[in-house]
């Protein structure tokens, strides 16, 4: 780093500064990676665009934490919650999806919004707002990569999500059910009339995102304790699918490591010119340019239109 | 206007076989020409150094089997797609691409294979979309609906109602086009194209899904739009019965190349164009 | 029985064409619209008219701007909060500093044409992009703009709070804004524009720029092709449609709270505007009426219901509930009548034609 830092003709102090706020923004961006897969999930295999995504990590994570509170052991947690995830995709799907299922995109969104909403409430109803923290033992050290401090629970959540996310595609490209969402995605009629159980599709789908809703719960709930604001961090992944595009798992990643990675290096280097606080709106316009220009994303499917 | 339903076959065979001093006069000037049309779509040419006319007045047909690339053609005439190479010349100015707007501002309208109405507006809405390049009234005006904003309005409210007229459809002008049968929606689209007032008219398809009396319905249309308003017609038609007969001229295409171009007599009888899509009679 | 279409023929395409025509329709709405503003004021408690209809009538605003942009012509937006901030902070900044001859309602007009300025900058993606990409474009906008408007002092003369009460402006000595003017003052100021804006925007929708508006909503490629410009065409619904939401801020801030804060105008204001509008009916003026009415008096009524049925709730339990009522009210209205309000009062309409015969 030394020898880059002369190279170059800064204080290797600096560089080192940089890396660090560099990796600590790769990490923040592998935790939007993590909520945006579950909406590329569901939007590969049935074009809705899931806007509670974000409040299912919340109420994912509300859930294991109340019932680890309640003395149930961690591993039991997570089944119960997961039990409890799967109850809800059935739900969603018998009074959402069903209902709607030849609505334009757009009302399917809406009715989103309003599942979101609805979650919110819900959660709280049942396990009350206050803040809480969870600790199921994740490393919460530091490491120390040459002078660049590294927090070991980010380093944890990026193999976490690597792992998820190679099974993730895998299971996609490989396996029948995979191939059946992807049909689903493509045309729900012509899917139906080969024989695909769009109901029992949809199931599993909302079901693999509650899994990974419930992952990122735990991850962001460790770091941040469970909260509320789970599910406005949520709202950040959209400009992580933007650049990603919306159908791609690759790309949820890459892209919110781009978005994580330039909301800090932005805040910390440009931010101070203007006053600070660009996080709040840096990921959406950049997402909004990469609109203008590219917007299928960097790997998601470009649509051609026919009259 | 014709009250009566379009002659049979036969009869209007043996019209179009000894055309009438009154249709060759009808016949004018060059108006467009399509210059050396390349268009590819990736990999794929959909259409190959394509070049034909269309005279005024007249009812061209393009012919072909299915991705010949008579969609494709009329969209380039209409500036959805630019060709790669070529372009398109007409009334004495070439556009090469030509655009939309372009098309549409020098009287060039059109219908489409699948219907293109606007689904949550009335039949008299989607109509009176047709005379939007008409209407000039400022926003001010439009908003305090006073000036232009309400002369237009019923100005135009009235050409519409002629073609409302014209094409029968006085019941359901008021109706949702999103809840009219596939037959009335045709019609509707036509209307849209013919309020337009248009110099050349494309119509993709017009007949495709209907049954004898539509057909016919249609054919008659059509044949009142050529003769009494002298719209030029571009038409792209399966039924070999309607090309015959309404045809002045006649284009075939065949994977994106120009088979055959002359009148439909000289078309039925080239053995390429029998060879690639006419076939013979069988006894 | 009560309510007469039979009978009613016109004979000229003039008379087809009124706003409305049928007699009896057009003497019920001028008699509400009267009603409103002569008798209401005169009866209306304090607490009716400056905490009820105030609000509902400026958010009215706001939804019918966000119906023109959405409703009519298809563009999904998240951003009418910051768009309502735009018109506040730019009034603010008019009204502080304007020459004492200009009328009160200039500053809130300079609000709303500036909010159309903007409106149209962040409109510009709406040329390549569509959907919901289109509407993370307008979070940007959304969450650009709150931060914009805290983060430069210009707006609000630079005060030390940024956080300054709204200006008290007078018409003919009667104080219309701020924090000293009374009730009825402030209503009917707001009824006014509500009144005027509402007309407008029902001529505009019906005329040719309407037309193009739904056009580009329904099929916007077959909207090019007959000659409809689709970038002037979004962009005017852009335009139009903040000018709306900017005249609603201004009043907001101006009329209701008395202050111009950000927080009034966040992401929250612009999910609450879209539900107005979804559950009034998209694509319907009187919908955003009805839309504005029911989301905004329905956490109120939530908050009472607990006391009718004699049961206490904590209030942190009634918000949690008012949380699950809403989210399912969403969800049902999508199912049930994606049309909205303005389709059930339609429907209502109907049966009243035909009561008390059953069909």
């Amino acid at each position: 780093m030394e020898a880059i830092a002369g190279l170059v003709g800064i204080d290797p102090f600096e560089l080192w500064f940089f890396f660090e706020v560099l990796i600590g923004g790769l990490m923040s961006g592998v935790m939007y990676a993590l909520v945006a897969l579950g909406f590329v999930l569901i939007f590969k295999a049935s074009s809705v665009f899931n806007f509670s995504q974000g409040v299912m990590v919340l109420f994912a994570a509300l859930n294991f934490v109340g019932f680890i509170g309640l003395g149930v052991p961690a591993w039991a947690s997570f089944i119960l919650t997961m039990l409890v995830m799967v109850a809800l995709a059935f739900t969603v799907e018998r009074v959402v999806l069903r209902p709607l299922v030849n609505q334009p995109h757009i009302s399917l969104f809406m009715a989103t919004i309003g599942i979101a909403i609805f979650l919110e409430g819900f959660g709280e109803l049942i396990w009350g707002s206050s803040i809480k923290p969870l600790d199921v033992g994740i490393p919460e050290g530091a490491v120390f990569m040459g002078d660049a401090m590294i927090q070991e629970a980010d380093l944890f959540a990026a193999a976490v999500a690597t792992v998820l996310v190679a099974v993730l595609a895998l299971f996609f490209t490989y396996t029948r059910i995979g191939r059946a969402l992807r049909a689903v995605a493509d045309d729900h009629q012509a899917a139906m009339s080969v024989g695909i159980p769009l109901n029992t599709i949809w199931v599993i789908v909302w079901s693999v995102a509650g899994f990974v809703a419930l992952v990122a719960g735990i991850m962001w709930g460790s770091k941040l304790g469970v909260q509320f604001s789970l599910a406005i961090l949520a709202l950040k992944a959209l400009p992580v699918l933007i650049l990603g595009g919306f159908t791609s798992i690759p790309g949820a990643i890459i892209g919110g490591l781009i978005i994580g990675a330039g909301e800090k290096l932005a805040e910390v280097y440009f931010g101070q010119m203007v006053g600070g606080a660009i996080e709040e709106w840096f990921a959406y316009i950049v997402a909004m340019a990469f609109l203008v220009f590219r917007p299928q994303g960097l790997f998601g499917e470009k649509i051609i239109e026919r009259v | 206007m014709n009250d009566s339903a379009a002659q049979p076959a036969e009869a209007q065979d043996a019209q179009a076989a000894a055309p009438t001093v009154g249709k060759q006069n009808r016949i004018g000037e060059v108006i467009l020409r399509a210059e050396n049309i390349t268009l590819r779509f990736g990999g794929v040419k959909a259409l190959s150094d394509i070049s034909f006319d269309i005279r005024r007045g007249e009812v061209r047909s393009i012919i072909g089997p299915n991705g010949a690339g008579k969609s494709s053609m009329l969209n380039v005439i209409n500036g959805f797609y630019q060709p790669q190479e070529g372009g398109i010349w007409f009334m004495g100015k070439t556009y090469s691409p030509m655009r939309p707007h372009h098309a549409a501002s020098n009287g060039i309208a059109r219908t489409f294979q699948n219907i293109a109405l606007f689904k949550g507006m009335s039949t008299l809405d989607n109509i009176m979309t047709g005379r939007i390049l008409k209407q000039k009234a400022s926003l001010i005006e439009q908003a305090f609906y006073f000036g232009r904003g309400r002369s237009e309005e019923i100005e135009h409210r009235e050409y519409v109602e002629r073609v409302i007229d014209f094409l029968e459809i006085q019941a359901v002008r008021k109706t949702p086009v999103g809840r009219l049968p596939y037959g009335l929606q045709k019609r509707v689209e036509l209307g849209r194209a013919l309020a337009a007032e248009p110099t050349l008219l494309l119509l993709d398809e017009p007949m495709a899904g209907m049954n004898l009396e539509e057909k016919e319905d249609m054919s008659r249309f059509i044949i009142d739009v050529n003769e009494h308003f002298g719209t030029t017609i571009a038409l792209i038609e399966h039924d070999m019965g309607v090309v015959m007969d309404l045809s002045d001229r006649v284009v075939v295409l065949d994977y994106g190349s120009k088979l055959a171009d002359g009148t439909p007599d000289e078309v039925r009888n080239n053995q390429a164009v029998i060879d690639a899509y006419l076939g013979v009679a069988h006894d | 029985m009560f309510y007469r279409e039979a009978g009613q023929f016109k004979t000229t395409y003039a008379a087809d064409q009124q706003l409305l025509p049928i007699p009896m329709d057009k003497w019920f709405v001028i008699a509400v619209a009267l009603f409103a503003l002569i008798v209401v004021p005169m009866i209306g408690s304090q607490y009716w008219l400056e905490s009820i209809l105030l609000p509902v009538l400026i958010l009215s605003i706001a939804a019918i701007g966000l119906n023109i942009l959405t409703g009519y012509c298809g563009q999904l937006s998240l951003g009418t909060g910051g768009f309502m901030a735009a018109g506040a902070y730019m009034s603010y900044k008019i009204a502080t500093n304007m020459p004492d001859f200009l009328p009160v309602w200039a500053p809130i007009l300079g609000g709303g044409l500036f909010a159309a300025a903007i409106g149209v900058v962040f409109g510009l993606p709406s040329l390549r992009i569509k959907g919901f990409y289109l509407a993370v474009a307008t979070l940007a906008a959304q969450f650009f703009l709150s931060w914009l408007f805290q983060k430069v002092p210009w707006f609000v003369n630079n005060s030390i709070s940024g956080v300054p009460s709204a200006p008290s402006e007078t018409i003919f000595g009667v104080y219309v804004t701020g924090a000293q003017a009374s009730p009825e003052a402030k209503y009917v100021f707001v009824l006014v524009f509500v009144i005027v804006l509402a007309l407008l925007a029902r001529n505009l929708v019906r005329s040719r720029i309407g037309r193009s508006w739904m056009a580009i909503r329904d099929m916007d490629i077959a909207a090019e092709l007959i000659g409809i410009r689709p970038l002037q065409t979004k962009l005017s619904a852009f335009a139009i449609s903040s000018f709306y939401c900017g005249v609603a801020g201004a009043l907001w801030s101006f009329c209701y709270i008395n202050t111009v804060e950000p927080t009034a105008f966040d992401i929250d204001r612009s999910f609450q505007v879209l539900f107005m509008v979804i559950v009034g009916g998209l694509g319907s003026i009187l919908g955003s009426f009805f839309g504005a009415a029911f989301i905004f008096l329905l956490p109120i009524v939530l908050n009472n219901v607990p006391a009718w049925f004699g049961l206490t709730l904590a209030t942190d339990v009634v918000s949690h509930l008012e949380f699950m009522v809403f989210g399912a009210a969403i969800i049902f209205f999508l199912i049930v009548e994606p049309h909205g309000l303005a389709r059930l009062w339609q429907i209502a309409k109907e049966k009243l034609r035909l009561w008390p015969f059953p069909h």
